[in-house]
């Protein structure tokens, strides 16, 4: 057992872990922080994803001890306390959910790409989001989401 | 008429939930003192069990208990056909059948417990090939024989007019044979179940499933009826005013929100096992499968094998259709008595066909069972008949667009159950569509209607 | 070389399980602030259950979507409904709902009329109040009827709806029976690129119409059709549970093993909504959910053929298989 600390949507832990514990399974079971989702513990859905230090990463492939000390932010995260970030308003009125599963995943890889492009050709957001499964197959709505609220943001209206 | 909420496009009802993260789905409800549940699944297609031992993992730290097919009250489920094991008590029929199961403090005692499950399965030849299943010397999937019978035939039979006066008719005969795979539904959230012993003796079962009264029926029977097993129960369980048989009020399903489904969640899957193992240990028991359980061996989409005998002629009507089809349910009847009638109604498609015939075998096989997915039973149809119309129109060297429009429904018209159709609109449909692809329509066809054709 | 080629797909789907038999029920309350639950057993799988079935009833009440709640959670309280499949949520359960919503404004109209000194024959509910018909500004709040009914009439204002169809066995001799209760039509193109050098099958455009009888939520009956004909196309040129059927061996095992389309996969997609009223639906509607991924598959076939001059009619459409076909033709071709 080790001790891990790590920083999530703003609040410092400690946690008690093993050497294989998933960051996955330190946010959902142990920090009851259930925004990222279980798909497939094996990196290919997507459902799972989290920004760590900034860069978008898969929690179910992420050995916690290995991001000791580092700054998480998941979908409960990524407007502020209380606040809705850009993203989650363009998704919401852009009808970009369906079942909702994939969507915690799919906001945090969008923010991912907004940080780094903040206007995103079409191609462009299709080749970011393509690592996000949706079998309900939401992606032509999700895409216009992104495209909305990098236009907003471009605009000077909103929150990257 | 203006509607103010009707037609209009509303924010989805819990949408404002999905992009917080809010929306709470089975896996993301937290209850103290929780069990993880693993399943030792059949590692052989077909075979008997010889031997199975469950005492040296009943004994590990940390497990609370094991259960097989002792353990269940009623062992036999099903839609219309109840004949699948919750839990495998003599004979197994596919890879990866259930045949004990464990609830444990963590994944890794769980694991741990399954390796030390003792069990010997004399290893029997399967059948995989549906084909080959079908013939009398085949290896029996079940003890009935491996096709269904319907109404005494080895088939549906669903038939209008005289398919023989039909061919007779027709100045090509076009054959063609159809295969259509078998998918995964693949939600992206897994089968998941959390049981949970109530205060008063009851039982709630958090589900992914799509009918929860659906599957509560199944359910009851399952844990209320048959055998009074509670002495095997937790003494928790025991003590309840119930007895060893809980009722349809005895047992709460809580659910309603679900991370996809596709058809895939129909099933018990998850929930029976999770609920024998909350009665047995008296706790909270939870079982989500991995993604690998969940393709391997997860309800899927039958393969089917369709073949079409038309009989047209030299301007395009299809005087005669005969279908015959065979659907490879796996090794239990899941939904394949139902969809095999379903499949029959609709094969034929959404055409008039003065003489029709539709036979449609349900053939068992040693294979994961199968079962309902988006559009069962008519998605395989639709497929098989609107390539059969491209290759049609290929032969006569006719328009496929025309040979549609030949041959489409109109009102009045019959199913090959010989229902008559009211509010058709296939022609509607198809003029928008030749409008909205820029496809040219002579007069004849720009201007039809489904209005009852004459006879 | 790139080649291009256009297959169309034609389809029909019914309504409810087939050969009947399935049912819902539903209860409408309306509580003292004029605000309604619908509670139903219908189970929220993303198809829009919870947001179609409540502008029903928010429709028939004169109420706002907002101010209708829907509570689906548990099989305690909520009543019953056979399932979320076979499309017909829609249809069934928004009948009972609708049937719960008319016999609570029944209750609502008794209360009021003689407050508003008229038969209840003579009342509608809009705009969030009970008035007549003919005059507008002789009104009453909904939550003020709703509080008297409860609080002085002691009146339980409540509705019950129920929808099923009768169960239609086959006949045993030539399958005839009634199985249906609307069907819902569509026409469908689809245009694909194949390169004839790696085999690969790019869907360019699908442009589907579909008929809906009536689009509750033109917006998630969008999402519907979309969505599943992405889902139809992913099952025509990626997914196969059984690579070599009929042996069970080399099952994929995981969503990198299992491909389902991604975010590059998907087309241009138009969607043109018909609505052909279903004669008994709720407002007309018909079920459309699991439709939408069945013409696909044949139009991309359909298509296939149309680029390249082959038929490959065992799904799904690898790159492999149109190599092979190809190397086929051009054999025969020689030979012939």
């Amino acid at each position: 057992m080790a001790l891990l600390e790590i920083k999530v949507n703003g609040r410092e832990y400690q946690v008690a872990v093993d050497a294989t514990t998933s960051l996955l399974t330190v946010l959902r079971e142990h920090l009851h922080i259930t925004g990222p989702k279980v798909g497939c513990e094996t990196g290919d859905c997507g459902a799972c994803s989290v920004l760590v230090n900034g860069k978008l990463r898969r929690a179910c492939l992420t050995n916690a001890l290995t991001i000791q000390g580092a700054e998480v932010v998941t979908v409960e995260g990524v407007g502020g306390s209380g606040r809705l970030h850009t993203l989650q308003k363009a998704f919401y009125e852009n009808h970009a959910t369906q079942c909702g599963f994939c969507t915690p995943g799919m906001i945090m890889a969008s923010k991912a790409l907004l940080d780094e492009n903040p206007n995103p050709t079409e191609m462009e957001i299709k080749e970011a989001l393509s690592g996000n499964l949706c079998r309900c197959a939401s992606y032509p709505n999700i895409i216009t989401a992104v495209k909305s609220a990098a236009q907003k943001v471009t605009d000077g209206g909103g929150d990257r | 008429m203006t509607y103010k909420s009707v037609g209009e496009s509303k924010p989805r009802y819990n949408a404002l939930a999905h992009v917080t993260g809010e929306a709470r789905y089975v896996d993301d409800i937290f209850i103290p003192g929780t069990l993880t549940v693993k399943v030792l699944r059949s590692p052989v297609h077909k075979g008997i069990i010889r031997k199975l031992d469950i005492s040296k993992a009943e004994k590990i730290p940390g497990v609370y208990g094991v259960i097989v097919a002792a353990d269940v009250p009623c062992n036999t489920y099903g839609y219309l056909t109840l004949d699948q094991a919750v839990l495998a008590e003599k004979e197994i029929r596919y890879m990866g059948e259930p045949i004990a199961a464990v609830a444990a403090d963590t994944v890794e005692i769980a694991n741990e417990a399954l390796d030390l499950i003792e069990f010997d399965i004399e290893k029997q030849t399967p059948v995989f090939d549906p084909l080959e299943a079908m013939k009398p010397d085949a290896p029996k999937v079940r003890p009935e024989g491996n096709v269904l019978m319907v109404g005494g035939r080895p088939y549906r039979l669903v038939y209008n007019g005289d398919i023989e006066k039909g061919f007779a008719q027709a100045d090509e005969i076009v054959e063609n044979t159809f295969f259509f795979p078998s998918q995964e539904h693949a939600p992206i959230e897994p089968q998941v179940s959390l049981a949970v012993p109530e205060k008063d003796g009851r039982l709630t079962i958090h589900t992914v499933t799509q009918g929860m009264h659906f599957l509560l029926k199944q359910i009851q029977r399952i844990l209320g009826q048959g055998e009074d097993l509670s002495h095997r129960w937790s003494e928790r369980m025991q003590y309840s005013s119930r007895g060893g048989h809980l009722g349809w009020s005895d047992i709460k399903y809580v659910g309603g929100n679900v991370g996809g489904a596709f058809g895939g969640k129909t099933e018990l899957h998850a929930d029976a096992i999770a609920a024998l193992l909350a009665l047995k240990t008296g706790r909270p028991c939870k079982w989500r499968w991995t993604r690998e359980e969940e393709m391997l061996h997860s309800a899927r989409h039958s393969p089917w094998r369709i073949t079409f005998k038309d009989g047209v002629t030299k301007d395009g009507r299809i005087v005669a259709r005969q279908v015959f089809t065979l659907h490879d349910a796996g090794a239990y009847t899941g939904f394949s008595s139902y969809v095999v009638d379903k499949h029959a109604f609709y094969v034929a498609g959404p055409y008039h066909l003065p003489n029709v015939q539709v036979k449609c075998s349900v053939v068992y096989t040693n294979k994961a069972p199968t079962g309902a997915i988006r559009g069962f039973g008519v998605t395989p149809g639709t497929y098989a008949c609107e390539i059969q119309m491209n290759m049609i129109a290929e032969r006569l060297g006719m328009d496929p667009w025309d040979l549609r429009f030949v041959n489409a429904m109109r009102n009045g018209d019959q199913l090959a159950t010989r229902t008559r159709l009211e509010s058709v609109y296939l022609i509607e449909t198809m003029q928008k569509l030749a409008e909205v692809v820029n496809h040219p329509l002579n007069e004849e066809y720009a201007t039809l209607t489904s209005a009852p054709r004459e006879i | 070389m790139k080649k291009r080629g256009k297959g169309i797909a034609m389809a029909f789907y019914p309504t409810g399980m087939g050969g009947g038999g399935d049912f819902t029920n539903a209860i409408v309350k309306i509580k003292p602030d004029g605000t309604a639950d619908l509670i139903m057993g219908t189970v929220e799988l993303g198809q829009g259950a919870n947001t179609v079935l409540p502008q029903m009833v928010a429709e028939i009440l004169g109420l706002t979507y907002e101010q209708v709640r829907f509570i689906n959670d548990n099989t305690d309280t909520c009543p019953i409904c056979f399932g979320s499949f076979a499309s017909r949520v829609t249809y069934f359960a928004g009948n009972a709902a609708v049937e719960a919503a008319t016999s609570a404004r029944e209750k609502l109209f008794e209360i009021a009329a003689p407050d508003l000194d008229a038969p209840p024959e003579m009342l509608e509910a809009a705009d969030g109040m009970i008035r007549i018909k003919s005059r507008p500004d002789k009104a009453v709040p909904i939550g003020d009827v709703a509080t008297k009914g409860l609080y002085e009439l002691h009146q339980f204002v409540v509705g019950t709806g129920t929808f099923g169809r009768p169960r239609s066995i086959p006949d045993p001799e030539n399958g005839a029976c009634d199985p249906l209760a609307t069907l819902a039509w569509a026409s469908v193109q689809i245009e694909v690129e194949v390169d004839t050098e790696t085999g690969i099958v790019t869907i360019l455009d699908s442009k589907s119409v579909y008929d809906v009888g009536k689009a509750i939520n033109p917006a998630l009956a969008r999402q519907q059709v979309e969505g599943g004909a992405i889902m139809g196309m992913s099952w025509a040129t990626l997914e196969n549970l059984y690579p070599q059927y009929p042996s069970p061996n080399f099952q994929p095992r995981s969503l990198g093993e299992y491909m389902i389309a991604t975010t590059m996969d998907i087309p241009n997609i138009e969607t043109f909504m018909l609505e052909c009223p279903s004669p008994h639906g709720p407002f007309g509607a018909k079920g459309i959910g699991e439709m939408t991924a069945n013409p696909p598959s044949p139009a991309v076939v359909n298509a296939v053929h149309d680029a390249i001059g082959v038929w490959i009619t065992d799904i799904p459409i690898t790159p492999e298989k149109v190599l092979r076909a190809l190397e086929k033709k051009k054999k025969e071709e020689n030979d012939g």
